[in-house]
């Protein structure tokens, strides 16, 4: 426990450190030495208010700052403050119980709870610049969760590009990890101007040669196939992340007098920003990169690096075989169940999930047809059709434009998701969410498939706040002889507008099939709060 | 003799236009856009009115069904053919009871069930002749011409009425009703458009590209982003190939969806349709099953915006009533 409490340190100082010395590249020794004096001050400063600042963290958990506290001033507190957080009770009821074992706090005491308080405030927020990861969760025993924490979420840099602070900083962060910058392209509609935009045809690494030392080979071939559209779909995509990561693990060395749980840790970050400079994360991908993280610094530091690497690959190929690949067969057969005879069943795009819950069924001797719903400009549905037909599903095929033409002959929709978010929607590929309304519209149920490890803890109420938006020129389309959209650019008043992605409410969804059961909409946020309690 | 000639003379320009009718399927022809069609075919009935032989008014009428049932057979779905030969033989009825001197206001419809139900005997046979009857016909069909060509500019005229400053406007696919609307209200105002495109002809491309020459701000999205941009849309504003006897419509494909998301977020439906499109089809006769196009119900329409004002969809069976006559709905 030390020697986790060490590791947490050391990741604070490094942060404050990097914050501090914006543009510069330090050595390692500079480095080693900074870190070093930041750590001495920082035991000190803990010394003074251990006990008073160990309510504060306890209330911070979910911040990347964490101190290490000693560990024997936490079991006696920590059974009263497990008591009242399960049940929904506002803080300072939390406090009181905690408080009444301690009769004896005088003002003095409340004061320098105060202040330690704030000075761990104003701490976390200098160590908060830099990575979009998540709070890397101590060994320390936890309190379950309570659901009032005072959540202090930064906001994604992705949905800050009309901010030029935001994007200065991340200029010099990218800078700093020796990765280029991406340039949005095109004239982008107003709605959307706080969201990059980019061309395909300018893929991340034509604009500098990228040495190896710098990323890793496997990384570099990642975030092409993602720019490119060759690796699509966020089951694909993060099987392929997990991929990667095994080769970089594979071939890690610990530098000398470095820690493998820290070094490692540091070292997936630039590949990280690279990766979300070719293509923004998906939720999955965020979800895995956490576990990631987290499977690597708790690495006990007496762990041989052989053992250590072995330990984490089988880690990730444990990772993708539950949540991916069990919990596909799971959700097949749940889904098998609502699937009868004579059914007439319409998908949308190329979901992975649903293309396999299909086969599943057809291998079962179901009998029923589908309908591959299709839209422009991507056109997955072309996929979804081949992969079916080549079982022997018979398949019809339509645009998305004739949805509300042949849904009276449909009798179930079968939907699959990006990313369930925490209020209930759906996020899923634009077009999904008129699918539900026409269905809707005509009575007719849907069903939604999404593995729990899509579960995303961001809420969001419309398709403008969070999205993606890809190359508009893919608009661009010849018809008898004329492109008519050919010179959009010189045309000022014009735009194109590309998206990938848009939200369904709960209300047009009729059930969400997941590994864990049948589900309604609203009740993510339950499975989201289970999940966290067990890690 | 001019007879023959003008007769073989006619039979020509009858057997072109159906020749046209049948390459051209809604605007893809050499005749673009269901106003031109109506305008070629009153023209055509006009001559055949003045070329062809025939004695009494019964006669006419029988030469211009004829004529017409083979140009609808041509083109089954263009239905301003049929609009406007059901419009002429109205003239022709109204003008052969004027020189009769009895007047047919006693006919009107009082309602949407007597409008489907009414196939009653009239004791007309429209035997007598009445020499003034050609010229009469000619010139209410004239008249008839002049309200075709400037249906698109009443319609336009009508636009500053309901776009405000800082507007969204969607629309889908292309119209020519509705771009002239949206761009005579950007002469004076600023708003903003956005095109579904309308796959697979991607129809709304051409749309935007003229919408945006105009000067007016266009963004062009795919037909899956229609629900997902509708939060941020303050009308939408469409055009149609017919407007049906119970105020729904028949339009381009994906119009349905577009009116359901215009529903869920209770946004108004806006529909720029002349008069000529008004077709007494009821559901049943419709063919839904041609996936070129889409049946929206009434409920989902907010306004029509005909070049002789605006109504609401439960008015359009009165508008009917006015236009054609009750036994001309089945040609």
């Amino acid at each position: 426990m030390a020697d986790s409490g060490v590791t947490d340190g050391l990741c604070d100082t490094d942060d404050i450190e990097r914050s501090k010395t914006e543009g510069k590249e330090l050595t390692k020794e500079e480095k080693q030495r900074l870190r070093k004096e930041k750590k001495h001050q920082k035991k000190i400063k803990e010394k003074k208010d251990d006990a008073a600042s160990h309510e504060d963290e306890k209330k911070k958990k979910k911040k990347k700052e964490e101190k290490p506290v000693g560990a024997a001033s936490q079991p006696p507190t920590q059974p009263s403050q497990k008591a009242p957080a399960p049940a929904p009770v506002p803080v300072p009821a939390s406090e009181t119980p905690a408080l009444a074992d301690k009769p004896a706090k005088s003002k003095a005491d409340l004061k320098a709870e105060r202040r330690a308080r704030q000075e761990s405030e104003r701490a976390s927020k200098q160590g908060k610049k830099g990575d979009v990861g998540q709070p890397v969760p101590t060994s320390k025993p936890k309190a379950p969760p309570s659901e009032l924490q005072p959540v202090v979420k930064r906001l994604p840099e992705h949905v800050q590009v009309d901010n030029p602070d935001v994007l200065k900083k991340l200029a010099k962060k990218l800078e700093r990890q020796q990765i280029p910058l991406r340039s949005d392209y095109g004239y982008k509609v107003s709605l959307f101007s706080h969201l990059h935009q980019y061309s395909r045809k300018a893929p991340l690494t034509q604009q500098l040669g990228i040495p190896s030392t710098v990323i890793h080979p496997a990384i570099v071939r990642l975030g092409l196939q993602y720019s490119q559209g060759i690796v699509a779909g966020s089951n694909a995509r993060s099987v392929a992340l997990l991929h990667a990561f095994k080769q970089v693990i594979r071939d890690y060395t610990t530098p000398p007098n470095e820690e493998l749980s820290r070094d490692l840790v540091n070292k997936l970050k630039p590949y990280i920003s690279f990766l979300n400079q070719c293509r923004p994360l998906s939720a999955s991908m965020g979800n895995a990169i956490k576990y990631i993280k987290k499977e690597i610094s708790n690495i006990p530091s007496q762990c041989k690096e052989e053992e250590a690497k072995s330990k984490l690959l089988s880690c990730i190929e444990c990772y993708i075989n539950e949540k991916i690949i069990l919990a596909a067969k799971a959700i097949a057969k749940y889904s098998i169940e609502k699937i009868s005879d004579g059914d007439v069943i319409l998908v949308y795009g190329c979901s992975s999930l649903v293309n396999h819950i299909l086969c599943e069924a057809f291998e079962k001797k179901r009998k029923f047809r589908v309908i591959v719903v299709d839209s422009r400009p991507r056109l997955e549905g072309r996929e979804a059709l081949r992969r079916l037909v080549q079982r022997g599903i018979s398949c019809t095929y339509v645009l998305i434009s004739a949805v509300s033409y042949i849904l009276p002959e449909v009798s179930k929709v079968f939907l699959g998701a990006h990313a369930l978010l925490a209020n209930g929607y759906v996020m899923s590929r634009v077009g999904t969410s008129q699918i539900a309304l026409v269905a809707k519209a005509f009575n007719v149920p849907v069903l939604v498939c999404c593995e729990t490890y899509k579960f995303c803890e961001r809420v969001q109420t419309d398709s403008f706040v969070s999205n993606e938006l890809d190359d508009p020129d893919e608009l661009i389309v010849t018809r008898k002889g004329k492109t008519q959209l050919e010179h959009w650019q010189e045309v000022p008043s014009l735009g194109l507008l590309n998206l990938v992605y848009d939200v369904t409410p709960p209300d047009f969804v009729d059930l969400v099939i997941t590994d864990l059961g049948m589900i309604p909409c609203t009740s993510v946020p339950v499975v989201l709060r289970v999940k966290n309690v067990d890690q | 003799m001019p007879g023959p000639d003008r007769e073989t003379d006619l039979t020509e320009r009858i057997e072109s236009f159906l020749s046209d009718l049948k390459r051209g399927g809604s605007g893809t022809g050499p005749l673009r856009g269901s106003a031109e069609t109506a305008r070629e075919t009153t023209a055509l009935l006009r001559r055949i009115t003045a070329q062809a032989r025939w004695s009494s008014a019964g006669d006419l009428m029988e030469i211009i069904r004829k004529e017409g049932r083979r140009m609808i057979a041509a083109q089954p779905s263009e239905t301003t053919v049929g609009n406007m030969i059901r419009r002429v033989l109205k003239i022709v009825r109204e003008e052969y009871a004027r020189s009769r001197g009895s007047s047919e206001e006693t006919d009107q419809q009082e309602s949407l069930h007597k409008l489907l139900t009414s196939g009653g005997l009239s004791e007309e046979n429209f035997r007598q002749h009445f020499t003034a009857l050609k010229a009469n016909v000619i010139e209410a069909i004239n008249e008839l011409l002049t309200e075709l060509e400037g249906t698109t500019d009443n319609i336009a005229m009508q636009a500053l009425e309901h776009i405000h400053s800082n507007e969204v406007i969607m629309t889908i696919g292309r119209s020519r009703t509705a771009e002239a609307f949206l761009k005579d209200a950007a002469r004076k105002r600023k708003f903003h458009v956005i095109v579904a495109e309308c796959a697979p002809f991607c129809q709304g491309h051409e749309m935007a590209t003229s919408l945006s020459k105009a000067g007016i701000e266009t963004t062009v999205i795919a037909d899956a982003a229609i629900f997902a941009v509708m939060s941020r849309v303050n009308k939408v504003i469409i055009g149609t190939q017919t407007v049906l006897a119970n105020g729904g419509l028949r339009a381009v494909n994906g119009t349905h969806t577009l009116a359901l998301a215009a529903k869920h977020h209770s946004t108004p439906l806006i529909v720029c349709a002349p008069m000529f499109k008004l077709s007494p089809q009821i559901l049943s006769k419709v063919n839904v099953h041609c996936p070129v196009f889409d049946y929206v119900p009434p409920e989902l329409i907010t306004l029509f915006i005909s070049n002789i004002g605006g109504h609401a969809p439960s008015y359009i069976y009165r508008l009917m009533s006015e236009l054609y006559h009750p036994e001309d709905h089945e040609l």
